[in-house]
């Protein structure tokens, strides 16, 4: 399994090739626990996206995805065709509708000591209580006796104390459009808020490629996001064009023009 | 009724009534109203003109029917075949099973004796075919007939045995019939062509000439081992040793067959008559003794309500309810193909987690070959018999065309769109306002009209689209603007990465 991380080729290596400070990337661990925090309730599913991108690219062995079922009401069930658009054959995904933390917690160690598994992923949400030092600790443990990474994954919860190897701060980028303006391949804003080689701080705008299977550096993400955050008031504004409700019978004079979003299909 | 009525010398007539036509009416009676003169059918004003003090309870044909399920459970410890008959009645199939229990005669007593210590009063009989049985056992009680004698000991018996509507029995005692036996001298043809060929069918199984099964209420086993104990056994942890022996007998009865149990039930018989059923799912083939019983363990740990021995347990049975053929793995000199071994490792991971965890929790994706983005996809639990479509391909180069989770049922969205099928420039999902920088559509997703009724459901508009902060959506109008006579609204279906 190769996870990918800019700049360095094997970003998810072993304990033995694990990156010397200073490195111009980052690497996550291979048997160790990395959290990933959302800024907003609402990068949820794009941290569900990323620790699947993490624990699943390139890899031919199955992950357990224990997730809590109360995230199904907040950002809906998985769905076979969504990971599979992402890439990834959802046959090898174990899912556990966990009906609380403490369950969600419990299988994802189950899974974390069976050295079979390709990763773990365990969904939380909210404050839990179950996931304390003790618990992150034991994951770990398990994470290091069995070389399965394992990523926790917490939305709507403020980042605590934890035997977590990599801490970090996802949420979702704006994409680099396509033609005509539409939505382009997923993209992530990542700050590692904690590591044990001490690189804090570090900011990453990643794309996902899903035909290279890694997530990529996205150049643009800084000047994009600048970009989307203050629109020029232009032809970008949403609200600028005209609303108007067309008569049934009536020929419609905007039809005229090419719409200036693109077509699928 | 909460106590055992004897129906001695010294009770007050006991009745149950019930609602029929406008009237109440005898349902049941206990030996006290018998001898009263009191009969089932007769109304209850008339029976109190008979009996003032009589004491009477509402009739609860759905309790009782739920009290000759707990029965059969409770007999099961006799067979595994045990079936309900009529609504006061169980037949058991105890072919090989009567020297388990020191012949048939003591094993009738040993029935008897079980239901006797709940308060109940039985009437039991064994024969050749279970009809026979029947017919004999409130007739002749406590009989036993080899097979092959039924009809000699059905001759004698009245015509009520045949359970027939009165007007039947009326008809052919008005003809000149005392007993089975009158009837069966008769050719069958005759009695078919007045009284219908349930009567002819009914004589003929009584009489042994015709054997039907019975239909068990549990599916017969597989392979089945039990242990029934000479006195109570009050320890948890001994019961488990007793099992763990059961376990290894049945994995070499599994390994003479060359299967794999895939599917087990452990049954503990309690003395009081309780019957506490587990049942252990596993993803492979499993003949492994430990194995089975750390599952077992696992499971009793879960169960929200513990296994209490209470006054000790009876019995306890495993049986194999479904295998599949298992080949001999022989673990290569070079240690193997790692994959398949790996697979294994997974396997056993679902099994305990599922033992843990409970069936439904453990899952996995399935597809199905169609468009409806409802039902292209979704999980089922990990041991479910399903099948899946081939996962799709996606097109390279191209974004992701479907969310990674989808909302059942859609969400309801404000949203203000372009007509005619734009896509939404804001819209309002939970309270919260986004407004849409990047949108691609539409594509359209007709319904299948085929899986609906009359009224075909609108067509859908899909968009995918991305808010100012990088969010990205996939919401859809049903129904179309040019559609003067319903307003199209929109709904958001799922959430992109």
């Amino acid at each position: 399994m190769n996870i990918w991380l800019p700049d360095m080729p094997s970003a998810l290596a072993t304990e033995q090739d694990h990156p010397t400070q200073g490195a111009p990337g980052f690497s996550l661990a291979r048997g160790a626990l990395h959290e990933f925090y959302a800024g907003a309730e609402a990068d949820g599913v794009s941290l569900s996206a990323l620790a699947v991108m993490l624990g699943m690219a390139g890899g031919q062995q199955a992950t357990l995805w224990a997730r809590h079922e109360a995230l199904t009401h907040e950002t809906g069930m998985p769905h076979p065709a969504g990971l599979a658009e992402l890439g990834f054959d959802p046959s090898h995904l174990l899912l556990i509708r966990a009906r609380d933390a403490p369950s969600a917690l419990q299988a994802g160690l189950e899974g974390a000591r069976c050295p079979a598994l390709g990763a773990v992923i365990i969904e939380l949400r909210g404050e839990v209580k179950a996931y304390d030092l003790t618990a992150s600790r034991r994951l770990a443990l398990a994470a290091r006796a069995s070389g399965v990474p394992v990523f926790v994954v917490r939305a709507a919860a403020a980042p605590m104390p934890s035997a977590a190897e990599t801490r970090w701060l996802a949420r979702a980028a704006p994409s680099r459009a396509l033609a005509a303006k539409a939505p382009g391949h997923p993209a992530f804003h990542l700050v590692l808020l904690r590591a044990r080689n001490g690189q804090e701080g570090l900011q990453h705008h990643l794309e996902w490629n899903r035909d290279a299977q890694r997530l990529e550096s996205n150049p643009s993400g800084h000047g994009e996001a600048a970009a989307a955050r203050q629109p020029d008031g232009g032809a970008s504004a949403p609200l600028s064009r005209g609303v108007v409700a067309v008569p049934v019978h009536r020929p419609d004079t905007a039809r005229d023009e090419p719409p200036p979003y693109r077509r699928a299909g | 009724m909460n106590r055992p009525r004897t129906g001695g010398p010294g009770d007050r007539p006991f009745v149950l009534v019930e609602q029929d036509r406008g009237a109440l009416r005898i349902a049941a009676l206990d030996p006290a109203a018998m001898r009263g003169g009191l009969r089932a059918g007769m109304a209850l004003a008339e029976a109190r003109a008979l009996w003032p003090d009589l004491e009477t309870a509402q009739a609860e044909p759905e309790a009782d029917a739920a009290f000759m399920r707990h029965l059969g459970e409770l007999c099961d410890l006799f067979t595994p075949l045990v079936a309900l008959h009529a609504s006061d009645g169980l037949i058991l199939d105890v072919t090989g099973c009567a020297h388990l229990f020191g012949g048939e005669r003591e094993m009738v007593w040993r029935v008897r004796r079980r239901l006797g210590a709940l308060g109940l009063a039985s009437c039991a009989a064994i024969s050749g075919t279970p009809h026979a049985a029947w017919a004999l056992a409130r007739d002749r009680r406590n009989t036993i007939v080899a097979a092959g004698e039924e009809e000699q000991a059905a001759r004698p018996l009245p015509l009520t045995a045949l359970e027939q509507d009165p007007a039947t029995v009326l008809a052919l005692g008005r003809a000149g019939f005392q007993t089975l036996g009158d009837l069966a001298d008769r050719p069958s043809g005759m009695l078919t062509a007045r009284f219908g060929s349930s009567l002819a069918d009914t004589l003929r199984r009584i009489l042994g000439r015709e054997d039907i099964r019975i239909t068990p209420l549990r599916p017969a086993p597989e392979i089945m081992a039990e242990k029934h104990f000479p006195a109570p056994l009050g320890l948890l942890e001994s019961l488990l040793a007793v099992l763990e022996r059961l376990a290894q007998d049945i994995m070499a009865a599994l390994e003479r067959r060359g299967a794999g149990g895939r599917a087990f039930e452990v049954s503990v018989f309690r003395s009081d008559g309780a019957v506490r059923r587990i049942a252990v799912e596993t993803a492979q083939g499993m003949r492994d003794a430990s194995g089975l019983m750390r599952l077992v363990r696992l499971k009793l740990e879960a169960l929200s309500d513990p296994l209490d021995p209470g006054f000790g347990f009876d019995a306890v049975r495993l049986v194999v309810i479904r295998s599949e053929p298992m080949a001999e793995r022989q673990a290569a000199l070079d240690g193997g193909p790692a994959s398949q071994a790996e697979a294994g490792d997974v396997a056993s991971l679902v099994d305990r987690l599922t033992a843990r965890f409970g069936r439904e929790t453990v899952q996995r994706f399935v597809m199905h070959d169609t468009h409806d983005p409802m039902r292209a996809g979704g999980s089922v639990p990990f041991l479910a018999r399903h099948t899946t479509a081939p996962f799709a391909h996606p097109e390279p180069g191209q974004p992701p065309a479907r969310p990674l989770t989808l909302f059942d049922p859609p969400q309801w969205i404000e949203a203000l769109a372009e007509v005619p099928d734009g896509p939404p420039l804001r819209f309002r999902w939970r309270r919260v306002l986004h407004e849409v920088a990047r949108a691609e559509g539409p594509e359209r997703i007709a319904p299948e009209w085929w899986r609906c009724g009359n009224a075909a459901p609108a067509t859908r508009d899909y968009y995918r689209i991305e808010n100012a902060h990088g969010h990205r959506f996939w919401v859809f109008r049903e129904g179309l603007y040019e559609d003067s006579t319903a307003r199209p609204r929109w709904f958001l279906h799922g959430l992109f990465a």
